[in-house]
């Protein structure tokens, strides 16, 4: 149901864009309003998110420690994956965001007769994910090019680097064929791995139909559905320098494309897709494990009902005085007694 | 009491229901679920709704309305712990949790993966606290909070043991005991919680330990382990209790006071102290190191582990020394601090035998057994004889607290080797921060849970059968005094023929004390190697 | 409304706003003017009806496969000319053919492929071989035209 859901609502934001500029005449809808609405909304999104998580304190210092924790000084340190300072733990940070580290780890449970469990290599989640999140960088800052006037050289040099097979006319990029590859190894895992299957939602297909949407669109205008660069550039850099224009005759595919990406970053802040914030404020992996060290402090710690030692010694004085443990308070000698009898 | 299938009838498979999640119910039945929490437990605690009543009834009996105070609970938790608030949202259900949980593998209920256990708290949070929960429902996995809904949160909140062994995984960090701990923290406004933690945590509250030992009765039972002692090596152990000025205070988890394995391990202590010594004292007022308070509440956390600090503090010690013990170590390493601290009127530890000061405890003042030991045998100041071991062949089980809320893995190790010759590691996969669980933390290690504690200590036990089967592994050693408890059980079901330690058990053996007459038993009365034929003569 | 940590999100916020606004404050605001590729060169002004070998929008944004398939037919089965679907013939070749009229590569190609980002050096990479006709004396008619990698 999932499935069906995600995969109508990106054929139906597809079909919006292409009858609205070929039939319907939308094209300064889409080509200046959805995009700054969509600019908006990301950035306004994200910051809000982010904001909003940081509303909330950090009561526990509790890292997830993935390797020796700092010791005894004979006993060799995991500084990277137990960092016990703040340095190391940007190491760890950096170890996350730029190589998966902790999905690196993955592996796969096979169960075979008599009870017995096995753990196989599985990299291929980390594989995929890595590589369709390089090629999304990548692609994006090739993008840049629509964007800047004077291009930067960095963004010739990705060029140069991405197109480095010069096959055809347009050069092809070893980016785009990854990147497909990498979103369509996602798609497929998510619907024929049971479990995963099992745990998916619609908010999960969606980006991954969407982001196939946007790389097949992107293919198509760059090689097939040719469409005038020079004209597309114009209306870029009219949104950017604010004064928008939307010159005639470019091709609806073009629309079509641009109308996907403006969802995908409209949708961004509102959705899982925050993982990429998200990790960065993610209290198991951005705090070094220095508890013991440093003082950590909760800034709602309120005082609790506790069981004070005088209260356990009232309650047990006779029995601890007899045994001959010592008391704060002796026994309060002969009137006791006589009650007592 | 539930009926334990026997190894061989018990069915394991990974299929999944047809029927979405959301629209399978939680099916009670015996052998899954814990006994609720007595009325009288939760009165000592003043926790909310003492009532009897089972989760195999139809009616919870909860509190007029439940439904406004989850609610509420659950606003205020999620302005309150970043974790929380931060977890809901950056979940992309890639899986890569699911089949790390020893429940899931042990149980194939896909409930038991990590992240369906957190969408089961997720799909209540989209529902009541997102726009698009609220206008979409079930299109976005939200759905309403129902009583069906806390039923489930009841079976699979008790079915977690706050690993963290999927948080390791996550490529976020996001930590399903963070949802387990909190969820069981809501569950307990509305009085839904389990005696095997009401109770403990009542009898540590009321009388300083989980066991509700009084102060004349811990005194006693540890006086008959100087007696056992002395009938191993002719050695007089002298303890002291509640004694001001001493310079150590020991606290170690009451289990290790009370029952077999455990009990030999505190004879290991007890013997360590002696021979090189030690200024401490044991107290009856905080004579629990455990703290089945986390597994009720952060705040049961703080008021049961309050006693340290204070017990500490009104005895003018140095610094503390805590015994082998996984969530205590969890809490000391990662809460203490903050919930019950500046612990700033004792010193940093320092070790009067070799001198060496425990800057990693500069600020708690308190240091595992296991550090300061190895640091005596990295000076020279123990005599060892690890022949005396050497009818073990070992292997080490990490606890999930000390590997994954401490990550401390070679200080036991060094041990270890320092007192048996034969130590075998199980697969990589099954050991340091990728320990597995023994399928019992978390205040889980009840008999009525038997059938799902197997279980859940299957992915444990099939490491140890494989290194059994492989190198002829007949001890698992460890240091968690609920490992001590659940382990034995686990091994005796899966792999009979693997015997429980507890790391100081087998210092205790090695230790060469002075003066001592020659051994001819280890601490448990067996014979030691070589010596079984003297054995026979005496009889 | 108090933020937690606030130093570091907002310094991690700034971070992502500076990059995520790149492009804005990288052309701070200026209109940029589109480019604008000459036609004038002696041969165009002379012709009579000014048309390319294919109409001018397909010409803008096919050239680059048009081309392209030349050199295969060119140097994978020799043949050399092409028939436009006008019926005219043209002789496949940059050199010869292109540049009998376009023969102001400054004022023409490089002006789009400049606005379009491309690489000078290697995008197109067609001029690492072909010779740029001289631009020097424009209108002197032939230029020279050397076939570096003919065989
Ligand atoms: C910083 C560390 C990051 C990590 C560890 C990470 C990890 C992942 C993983 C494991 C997936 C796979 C989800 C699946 O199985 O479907 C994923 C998907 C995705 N990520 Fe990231 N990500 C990170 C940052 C980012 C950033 C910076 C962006 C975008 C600007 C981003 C955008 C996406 C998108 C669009 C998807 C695919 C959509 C989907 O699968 O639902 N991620 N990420
Ligand atoms: S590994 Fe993390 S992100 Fe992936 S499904 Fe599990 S909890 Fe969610
Ligand atoms: S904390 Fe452990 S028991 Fe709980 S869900 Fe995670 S892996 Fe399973």
């Amino acid at each position: 149901m999932g499935i069906k859901f995600s995969l109508a609502a990106v054929v139906g934001l597809i079909l919006a864009a292409f009858i609205g500029v070929s039939g319907g005449g939308l094209s300064h809808f889409f080509g200046v309003t959805m995009p700054y609405l969509a600019i908006l909304l990301f950035l306004g999104g994200v910051v809000y998110r982010v904001l909003k998580w940081g509303r909330a304190p950090v009561p526990f210092r509790i890292p997830t420690t993935g390797g020796q924790e700092k010791s005894l000084p004979w006993i060799k340190h995991a500084k990277f994956d137990n960092p016990s300072t703040k340095g190391q733990t940007v190491v760890r940070m950096a170890l996350e965001v730029f190589l998966f580290r902790s999905l690196f780890r993955n592996t796969k449970f096979e169960l075979e007769k008599g009870h017995r469990l096995f753990y196989q290599w599985e990299k291929w989640l980390w594989l995929a994910g890595l590589v369709f999140h390089y090629c999304f960088l990548v692609i994006l800052l090739r993008h840049l090019r629509f964007f800047t006037e004077p291009v930067p050289g960095f963004v010739q040099g990705i060029e140069r680097l991405d197109g480095l097979l010069q096959v055809g006319l347009p050069g092809i990029y070893i980016t785009d064929g990854l990147f497909m590859l990498a979103v369509t190894y996602l798609i497929i895992r998510r619907l024929i791995i049971p479990q995963v299957r099992y745990i998916s939602l619609p908010q999960d297909y969606f980006p991954l139909f969407l982001l196939f949407a946007i790389g097949t669109t992107g293919i198509l205008t760059r090689y097939f559905f040719k469409v005038d660069l020079i004209k597309v550039k114009t209306m870029v850099m009219g949104l950017i320098s604010f004064h928008p224009v939307v010159p005639a005759g470019i091709g609806a595919i073009f629309f079509v494309h641009f109308f996907l990406v403006c969802t995908l970053f409209a949708y961004f802040p509102f959705s899982k897709l925050m993982h990429a914030g998200g990790i960065f404020m993610s209290p198991t992996r951005n705090l070094p494990n220095d508890n013991r060290i440093r003082r950590h402090v909760n800034p709602w710690n309120y005082p609790v009902k506790v069981h004070s030692y005088a209260e356990y010694e009232d309650h047990f004085r006779e029995k601890m005085v007899e045994v001959g443990l010592p008391v704060d308070k002796e026994l309060e000698p002969a009137p006791k007694a006589t009650a007592d009898s | 009491m539930a009926k334990v299938p026997k190894p061989s009838e018990l069915e394991l498979q990974h299929v999944l229901p047809k029927t979405d999640w959301m629209d399978t119910p939680a099916v009670f039945r015996p052998g899954n679920f814990s006994y609720p929490g007595k009325a009288k437990n939760l009165k000592v605690l003043g926790l909310a709704n003492p009532r009897e009543w089972s989760p195999m009834d139809e009616d919870w009996k909860l509190p007029a309305d439940w439904k406004n105070i989850i609610l509420e609970g659950l606003r205020e938790r999620l302005d309150k712990y970043r974790t929380l608030k931060v977890f809901m949202d950056i979940c992309v259900r890639c899986g890569a949790c699911a089949d790390k949980c020893h429940y899931y593998l042990g149980s194939g209920d896909p409930k038991n993966m990590p992240v369906l256990r957190a969408e089961l708290l997720r799909s209540v949070y989209r529902k009541e606290f997102t726009l698009a929960g609220k206008i979409m429902g079930k299109m976005v996995g939200a759905r309403d909070l129902t009583e069906d809904v806390i039923k489930e949160w009841f079976m699979y909140f008790f079915q977690c043991t706050e690993c963290r062994r999927c948080s390791l995984f996550c490529p976020y960090g996001i930590d399903t005991a963070e949802f387990t701990i909190i969820g069981r923290e809501l569950l307990n406004l509305i009085g839904c919680n389990i005696d095997w933690i009401a109770g403990p945590a009542a009898n540590c509250y009321q009388t300083g330990n989980h066991l509700g030992i009084q102060p004349h009765a811990f005194k006693d039972m540890i006086d008959f382990f100087v007696d056992e002692i002395e009938a191993v090596n002719g050695i007089r152990v002298e303890p002291t209790f509640n004694r001001k000025g001493a310079e150590f205070l020991f606290v170690t988890p009451s289990g290790d006071v009370f029952a077999d394995p455990g009990t030999y391990t505190l004879m290991g202590y007890l013997m360590l102290f002696h021979e090189i010594g030690l200024d401490y004292t044991w107290s009856t007022y905080a004579s629990e190191g455990g703290n089945f308070g986390f597994f009720t509440s952060h705040e049961m956390m703080k008021r049961l582990n309050s006693k340290m600090y204070a017990e500490a503090k009104r005895l003018g010690v140095k610094s503390i020394i805590g015994g082998e013990c996984g969530h205590m170590w969890r809490v000391i390493n990662q809460y203490m601090d903050t919930v019950n601290g500046p612990a700033d009127f004792m010193e940093v530890p320092k070790s009067p035998i070799t001198g060496t000061r425990f800057d990693n405890a500069a600020s708690t003042k308190m240091i595992h057994i296991v550090e300061f030991t190895a640091d005596l045998i990295k000076n020279g100041k123990l005599k060892l004889d690890a022949s005396r071991n050497d009818n073990l062949v070992m292997t080490y089980h990490d606890s999930c607290n000390t590997a994954r809320g401490m990550g401390f893995f070679d200080e036991p190790r060094y041990v270890l080797n320092n007192v048996c010759n034969n130590f075998y590691e199980m697969p990589p996969n099954t050991i340091r921060e990728q320990t597995f669980c023994c399928g019992s933390g978390s205040g889980l290690n009840n008999d009525e849970f038997m059938e799902m504690r197997m279980r859940g200590g299957l992915p444990r036990a099939n490491a140890v059968r494989h290194v059994h089967e492989k190198f002829g592994v007949n001890a698992l050693s460890c240091i968690c005094a609920i490992d001590r408890a659940a382990l034995p059980t686990l091994m005796n079901y899966w792999v009979p023929d693997v015997t429980v330690y507890g790391l100081h058990e087998l210092v205790g053996n090695a230790l060469v004390m002075e003066g001592e007459t020659e051994r001819t038993t280890d601490l448990r009365g067996e014979p030691l190697p070589g010596m079984e034929d003297n054995e026979n003569e005496d009889i | 409304m108090k933020i937690y940590d606030g130093k570091y999100i907002l310094v991690g916020l700034l971070v992502f706003g500076v990059l995520a606004t790149f492009p804005i404050w990288f052309d701070h605001g200026k209109v940029v003017a589109p480019a604008n590729p000459s036609l004038n060169t002696p041969v165009i002004d002379a012709m009579m009806s000014k048309h390319c070998i294919l109409p001018k929008a397909q010409m803008i944004t096919e050239h680059m496969k048009l081309l392209n398939v030349w050199r295969t037919e060119v140097v994978r089965y020799g043949k050399r000319v092409y028939v436009a679907p006008s019926g005219k013939k043209y002789e496949m070749s940059l050199e010869t053919e292109c540049f009998r009229c376009h023969s102001n590569k400054a004022q023409f190609c490089d002006r789009c492929h400049n606005f379009a980002g491309l690489d000078k050096a290697t995008d197109p990479y067609c001029f690492s071989c072909h010779v740029v006709p001289s631009e020097k004396k424009p209108g002197a008619g032939k230029v020279a035209m050397v076939h570096k990698e003919s065989k």
